[in-house]
């Protein structure tokens, strides 16, 4: 099949990392991703895999990190080149029923025993499944060579990570399933952290950084959990401003005047480069150095920042965490959520989260895989050219 | 005999017209046959013995006992006296205040006064620095009162040190300073380098609580000022008098000094300043050659340096003491036969050139907030009778209208810039559903009373000094502006003068009669 596949070619990912601080076109181009024919990938071993025809494939910040350099090495020994990528995915089984994929590649897909019984991929405490059992190293479908991932006509994909479609909800709401699943884990951590440092009569200040896919979902996310929080979401371009301010922020401003709004929310006093009090609980949905650096200072003391999405190299200054006792918290993925004493797994909430926002319109341009240095380009600089989620489109009959 | 204000009309042989840009100048062109000029009269001599003309005030007072005769050992004695937003620019060494204050503790020690406190009555402005204080006052004055204690500044938001004194018949609750209350003679210390000054409002004002100036500093009082010059038509000023009422019926003996200053506003090199264009030797021309080119590739902050570093050769022009009413009145006088220039009729455009100083950023940044305050609040109410433009008319200001703010002095600014301009530019609507949350913001309380920042309510203040000339104005254009920054203020950007000329035309047809107000220096039109 002719699908979009990466290599690991130092070389080319260095020149990639280079190029895409001036020009994001340039920067697929050089970058070692390639559309090409490529052996079908075998059905891995063990029982419940089934084939996936992909219908659209989002393009994640984390694809356009791997592909360009940006990733941590951090990830070297849990990716299995070469590898399609491809993790946000509405598809089709075999039968026709269309399905979003829970990428990670969890327990049951690589023949371990479960954490618990109805256990999500993501959950559990030991991640030593994921580099062991009848598949290569990886974390999530996309980044694993056994499976191959969205970014090409079809892949395999295990029942456990398979989530039906209501036949209501159209492919392109779905394809923003799983996207949304990691806003709505971050924000129930946000909003679960926030509980505990509230009084009856008060409400919480949620602070958000970043407004692209996962922050706006994060947004969305929060008002959904607690509906009398009161959201700062902290936003770059017009059109993120006004998807912010639809999905649910009280308040939006400039990344540069979020801490003032943050202060005058909450009352705070201005100490040098923190505040004196701040939001209860801060997403962070950009993962830079300074982006973070801001939520652990915007944060009232004891409170929480979570980081959602997939940070680079960052280096920090930790005194105002230390001193502030902020819990910085990490929101890799999604799995079973536990609220009000009942286990519910994230996707079904960002299924149900998907349809109430309308996620659809998030969903800003489609490209065919052939158009990848556009779409990778696209992606890279979506937020200046007016852009949300950037997606391959691989339906036939579109 | 320095020569009157008047009015000249612009025909083809006029010269360009000098024009404030900020920290800046520009020469502009007015089209001809349709344009006038206001020019304010030339500057008044000042008196020749200014520290003789102050004892005679003090020794010869109007409608009060001599100050001598009102002081006595062990009494309470409070001198206060006008903050750092007079006069602008700062006037040269020494200030009227501190030949005023020397004059009146002179007295004093004659008398065996010993409890004496002197206050700076800031109302809701910053506070002054030391090296202000030191400006306005003398080192002889500080050194001798602020080690101890006994100099300081006016705090509003100091509950304790606050009293009611009682209420006038409209509901309006006087608060003010706790010592000023409490003492057996007040002295106040003023420089009434406009007709808004002075009089009742210098107490009324400078030592009151926010609840108390909310009264009268609202959109409502704003509104219906007509105008800020012209206490008998200032709703405003109607607020402040019948304060100033309850302060004379219930509050401390008041003894009142207002001294008034010329309008030397500019040292050399500026001479060229207060020229009338047409009569600029080459000479001036080439200064004004050399300043302008030099000051247009200057980094703005080392301009506005330059700008805050002028030390102005005011002179004392007249000095009177006694019941502040009785005061007051032969104070505007004064100040009126300085500033006033008879003027007929309306036009349907004024230009102003708006400079880099207004009363509320000596030694700072002039904000956007401040430029609107300075255009629409100052500029436009330099009038009396009626507006130099038309209602439904546009104002033309020219001023770079940067977004820039004063960290420590401006903080509450930057808030209100950002969050309540963004939602509305209606003094009503910001006052009803803003003000308060910012009037009570807790860090801005902090800074106000202990650092050098203005009340967080302030911009507020200074949107609403502009009110008249908002509901006036059927559009406000500011040439040279950053675009964000006007738009943001419900303003239209223009890059050029003949630009904003064309986007006038809209409202006022293609062709308008146009007035500008020259500036510097001062003036008052009588508009009949």
């Amino acid at each position: 099949m002719r699908a979009l596949q990466v290599q690991h070619n130092v070389r080319r990912f260095g020149a990639a990392r280079l190029l895409s601080v001036t020009s994001p076109k340039a920067s697929a181009r050089i970058a070692p991703v390639h559309l090409r024919n490529v052996d079908d990938p075998p059905e891995p071993a063990g029982l419940g895999w089934s084939k996936v025809t992909t219908r659209l494939a989002g393009i994640c910040g984390s694809d356009l990190a791997l592909i360009d350099g940006h990733a941590s090495t951090y990830f070297e020994d849990f990716v299995s080149f070469p590898l399609i990528p491809g993790h946000e995915i509405i598809g089709e089984l075999e039968s026709g029923q269309r399905v979003v994929i829970e990428p990670v590649l969890g327990h049951a897909a690589r023949g371990s025993v479960p954490p618990w019984e109805s256990a999500a991929p993501a959950d559990g405490d030991d991640y030593a499944h994921l580099v062991r059992g009848h598949l290569k190293p990886g974390i999530q479908t996309g980044f694993c060579c056994s499976t191959g991932g969205g970014w090409a006509p079809w892949f395999w994909a295990h029942d456990s990570q398979l989530h039906r479609v209501p036949d209501d909800m159209s492919d392109e709401t779905a394809v923003l399933v799983e996207p949304l699943a990691g806003s709505v884990h971050a924000a129930l951590m946000a909003t679960q952290h926030t509980n505990h440092h509230l009084t009856d009569t008060e409400s919480p200040i949620i602070a958000v950084l970043g407004a692209g896919t996962m922050g706006l979902g994060a947004i969305a996310a929060v008002r959904g959990a607690l509906p009398n929080a009161r959201i700062i979401a902290g936003a770059r371009y017009p059109h993120q401003m006004r998807f912010a301010k639809g999905l649910g922020a009280d308040v939006v401003a400039p990344g540069d005047e979020l801490s003032r709004a943050v202060r005058r929310m909450s009352g705070a006093h201005r100490i040098g480069a923190s505040l004196s009090s701040g939001a209860h609980a801060t997403i962070n949905a950009v993962g830079d150095s300074a982006s973070i650096a801001l939520s652990i200072n915007i944060t009232r003391p004891r409170g929480a920042a979570v980081v959602l999405g997939m940070p680079g190299d960052t280096k920090l200054d930790l005194t105002p965490l230390w001193h502030r006792e902020v819990a910085l918290l990490g929101a890799y993925t999604y799995g079973t959520e536990h609220i009000d004493g009942a286990d519910v797994r994230t996707f079904d909430l960002a299924l149900a989260l998907a349809e109430r926002i309308d996620a659809e319109r998030l969903l800003s341009a489609t490209y065919r895989l052939d158009e990848h240095v556009e779409a990778l380009a696209h992606a890279a600089s979506a937020g200046r050219r007016g852009a949300v989620k950037i997606a391959f489109d691989l339906r036939e009959d579109h | 005999m320095p020569r009157p204000g008047f009015v000249l009309d612009v025909d083809r042989s006029t010269p360009p017209m000098l024009f404030w840009h900020g920290e800046r100048f520009s020469l502009e062109r007015l089209p001809a046959d349709r344009s006038r000029v206001i020019y304010p009269a030339e500057s008044f001599p000042g008196l020749e013995d200014p520290q003789s003309a102050i004892r005679d005030a003090l020794e010869n007072p109007l409608d009060m006992e001599p100050l001598r005769a009102l002081l006595h050992a062990n009494m309470k004695l409070t001198i206060c006296f006008d903050d750092a937003s007079l006069s602008l620019p700062k006037m040269r060494r020494p200030d009227s205040r501190q030949r005023i204050i020397e004059a009146v503790l002179d007295l004093a020690a004659e008398a065996g006064v010993d409890d004496v406190h002197i206050i700076a009555a800031l109302g809701l402005h910053r506070r002054m620095h030391d090296y202000e204080l030191r400006h306005v006052l003398g080192d002889r004055i500080f050194d001798a009162f602020a080690p101890n204690g006994t100099l300081y500044q006016h705090d509003a938001e100091d509950p304790e040190n606050l009293a009611v004194l009682g209420e006038t018949d409209h509901g309006e609750v006087l608060e003010i300073n706790r010592r000023v209350a409490e003492s057996d003679l007040v002295v106040y210390a003023n420089v009434n380098q406009v007709a808004m000054d002075g009089g009742w409002k210098s107490l009324v004002t400078g030592v009151a609580s926010y609840r108390c100036l909310s009264y009268h500093h609202n959109p409502e009082s704003l509104q219906n000022t007509r105008s800020l010059m012209d206490r008998h038509h200032s709703a405003l000023h109607h607020s402040i008098w019948r304060l100033g009422k309850v302060l004379r019926d219930s509050g401390p003996k008041v003894f009142q000094i207002e001294s008034t200053i010329n309008t030397d506003a500019f040292p050399s090199p500026f001479d060229f300043l207060s020229k009338r264009e047409w009569e600029w030797t080459a000479r001036d021309r080439m200064t004004y050659l050399a300043t302008a080119k030099t000051l247009d590739r200057m980094p703005r902050r080392a301009a506005r340096k330059i700008f805050h570093g002028i030390e102005a050769p005011y002179a004392m022009t007249g000095v009177y003491a006694g019941f502040t009413e009785s005061v007051h009145e032969r104070t505007l006088e004064d100040v009126y036969r300085q500033h006033i220039v008879e003027v007929e009729g309306q036009t349907d455009i004024l230009t102003l050139g708006v400079p880099f100083i207004s009363p509320y950023n000596p030694e700072s940044i002039m904000n956007p907030i401040l430029v609107m305050c300075m255009g629409l609040g100052y500029m436009f109410n330099m009038y009396r009778n009626k507006p130099l433009v038309r209602e439904g008319g546009v104002i033309i200001m020219t001023h770079p209208t940067y977004r820039d703010f004063h960290p420590v002095h401006h903080p509450s600014y930057i808030d209100f810039f950002d969050e309540v301009l963004a939602d509305t530019t209606d003094p009503a609507v910001m006052s009803e559903k803003w003000e308060k949350r910012y009037a009570e913001d807790e860090w801005y309380r902090h800074l106000y009373r202990t650092g050098n920042a203005y009340h967080g309510v302030h911009p507020f203040y200074a949107w609403y000094w502009g009110a008249h000339g908002q509901q006036w104005a059927g559009k406000v254009i500011i040439v040279g502006g950053d675009p964000t920054a006007v738009r943001r203020m419900g303003f239209t950007p223009a890059s050029t003068m003949d630009d904003a000329f064309e986007l006038a035309s809209d409202v006022v047809g293609r062709s308008p009669s146009i007035t500008h107000l020259h500036v510097p220096s001062v003036l008052v039109a009588d508009v009949k």
